[in-house]
């Protein structure tokens, strides 16, 4: 360690003001506090400061992620030898579906990264780090099947019109993964929905099995054919048709105790978006037609479908936009939950609804926040009132 | 001794860059959203607001003293509205298949708050020759703003220029290029508006707000 410290001690100088590469100083810091803890001292006023930086909580995120990351790997894998017929064992399922896998995160990183550094260039800040999950959100909520023009393009959009626009990381709106996938999802509507896409190869046609369908489990559920649904336990540990890292609740749940255990995730917006979702279940299930069978599926299922429980752990939670007072959060969440199984059961052009709610309830955060305030001062003021 | 004085020539370029009805004035937003899928269409309804806008402003400095302050509003109105009609049916009379593309928003060149604007602000305290420069500049203000999102939107939403196919001539597709189904939503012009407009006030850093 400590060699590594006087290497970059002897560096430091070049990219400092003055010296030969100063231009590159935002790049330097970024590689300087990846590998230590930054030694910046403030000036100006009193600052609460722990080990918990931006960095560390990022890679928190990034670790609670890699079990939904594994599982998809396998699930790709899986979904790819069942379409063609085959059986294949546990390892063979994972390379395959890791090669299939890796470039997607690459391209992600390298494009938003890139993009990342050099805004920090231009503006003479510190490279922020907000990217790291991002750039890990959205290979996992992509299908398998996306060219990787697109990813790259989606993901250069995601981080200049959704986040540096507004200032870079911690002043965004709305939430950069989901911009990404909105992004593709209205550009390219024939990659990104339809039944062909979610098993790799399944667009070729080549050597798959007769009457294989690669529909998800939510288009099934949309087109009402509630007898295709896979079993509760295969909707939970994931073994179905889906985006790369959505499917498997198991491994999510994996991700959501990290997340937990470490403070990073919130437990207020989490329960709050899984009640408000149940709810609407239970909601639509009271009001039941015969003309819509998706109505009556059972209220627990839709948590196990789709995207809801990675939007749960993942999306939903990100602390940048999503509501910032504590009854805000309550509020922000149910909202989330309760649009997103209303969507999906109820609009049938989006078979999913978890992106579209979640964006929504990024929009409204700032207004939730500030009439929860509102309230806080009106009773104050109450109570003031009585008291003089 | 030049055509124009230097006051006037200001007239004419302002709206073109620092006082552009769009991206700085932020009129007239609806029209750009709704008609720039394509060129074609954008450059006809460019057009018909530059006649528009050119002649109302003529015709209200005109009148600018005989018209009481009261009602000054609704004699506007009647003038655009006549305008707009006369267009309308000359569109339809010679560029028959783009009158019908634009359906309404001809009719919605009455409401363009960039005509009311400019009548309200200009010409009814000024001359009409310089309302005449007036009206040129900021039509062609809005209507440049409106071919560049148009040529923008049909490059990557349809992948074609003035309906000629570009990309398929020059093979995009055969590698396994897709063209953007967002850019032809309406807010994909939103974007692309607000793109034009950080471009342009990155290079007049006069126009950031404090």
């Amino acid at each position: 360690m400590d060699g590594l410290r006087k290497i970059v001690d002897q560096l430091k100088p070049t990219f400092s003001k003055g010296g030969k590469l100063a231009k590159l100083e935002s790049t330097f810091e970024a590689f300087e506090t990846f590998l230590f803890v930054p030694n910046k001292t403030t000036h100006v006023g009193s600052h609460v400061r722990d080990y918990m930086d931006l960095k560390r909580t990022m890679v928190i995120v990034v670790l609670a992620m890699i079990p939904a990351l594994l599982f998809g790997m396998y699930n790709v894998g899986l979904q790819h030898s069942i379409s063609i017929g085959e059986t294949w064992s546990i390892m063979d399922s994972f390379l395959f579906g890791l090669i299939k896998v890796l470039p997607i995160i690459v391209v992600s990183y390298v494009t938003g990264l890139g993009i990342e550094f050099a805004f920090a260039q231009v503006r003479h800040h510190e490279v922020n780090e907000g990217f790291l999950v991002s750039g890990m959100l959205i290979p996992l909520i992509v299908p398998v099947d996306v060219p990787l023009w697109m990813v790259a393009l989606a993901t250069a959009f995601a981080v200049i019109i959704g986040k540096e626009v507004f200032g870079g990381t911690g002043m965004n709106i709305v939430n950069p993964a989901l911009t990404a996938r909105a992004f593709l999802f209205f550009a390219y509507p024939a990659q990104m929905s339809g039944d062909k896409i979610w098993v790799e190869g399944l667009s070729q046609g080549e050597g798959i099995v007769d009457g294989y369908s690669g529909a998800t489990a939510l288009a099934e559920a949309a087109a009402g054919n509630m007898q295709n649904l896979p079993s509760v336990a295969e909707m939970f540990f994931g073994t179905i048709i889906g985006s790369i890292g959505e499917t498997s609740t198991f491994a999510i749940l994996i991700g959501a105790l990290i997340l937990l255990y470490t403070g990073v995730g919130n437990w207020k917006i989490m329960l709050s978006f899984v009640v408000g979702g149940f709810l609407m279940g239970t909601l639509l299930n009271v009001f039941a037609t015969d003309t819509n069978p998706y109505m009556s599926l059972p209220a627990y299922q839709h948590l196990f479908l789709g995207g809801f429980a990675f939007g749960a752990v993942f999306m939903i939670t990100d602390p940048v936009t999503a509501a910032q007072t504590e009854r805000g959060k309550w509020i922000y969440g149910f909202l989330g939950g309760f649009i997103a199984i209303l969507v999906r059961v109820v609009n049938p052009a989006y078979p999913e609804g978890v992106m579209l709610a979640i964006l929504l309830v990024n929009v409204f955060a700032p207004l939730i926040d500030y009439y929860v305030v509102k309230g806080h001062v009106k009773r104050r003021m109450k109570r003031f009132a009585v008291k003089a | 001794m030049s055509l124009l004085s230097p006051k006037e020539v200001k007239l004419l370029t302002n709206p073109l860059n620092i006082d552009n009805p769009i991206t700085t004035q932020v009129l007239g937003i609806c029209s750009a959203l709704a008609v720039t899928v394509k060129l074609k269409p954008a450059f006809v309804l460019a057009i018909s607001v530059i006649a528009v806008l050119t002649i109302a402003n003529v015709v209200v400095s005109l009148l600018r003293n005989a018209i009481p302050n009261r009602i000054r509003i609704i004699v506007q109105l009647v003038v655009i509205a006549s305008l707009v009609i006369l267009v309308d049916q000359v569109l339809k009379a010679y560029v028959y298949d783009i009158s019908k593309q634009l359906s309404v928003f001809v009719g919605l060149i009455i409401t363009n708050c960039i005509i009311m604007g400019r009548l309200e602000a200009f010409a009814l305290g000024n001359k009409p020759w310089p309302s005449f420069l007036d009206g040129l500049g900021n039509g062609a203000g809005y209507g440049v703003i409106l071919l560049i999102v148009a040529f923008f939107r049909e490059l990557f939403g349809s992948g074609t220029v003035w309906d000629y196919p570009v990309f398929e001539n020059i093979g995009l597709y055969s590698i396994g290029y897709v063209n953007n189904g967002l850019m032809i939503l309406p807010p994909m012009a939103l974007i692309v508006v607000g793109i034009i407009i950080w471009i342009q006030r990155h290079y007049s850093r006069e126009l950031i707000e404090k």
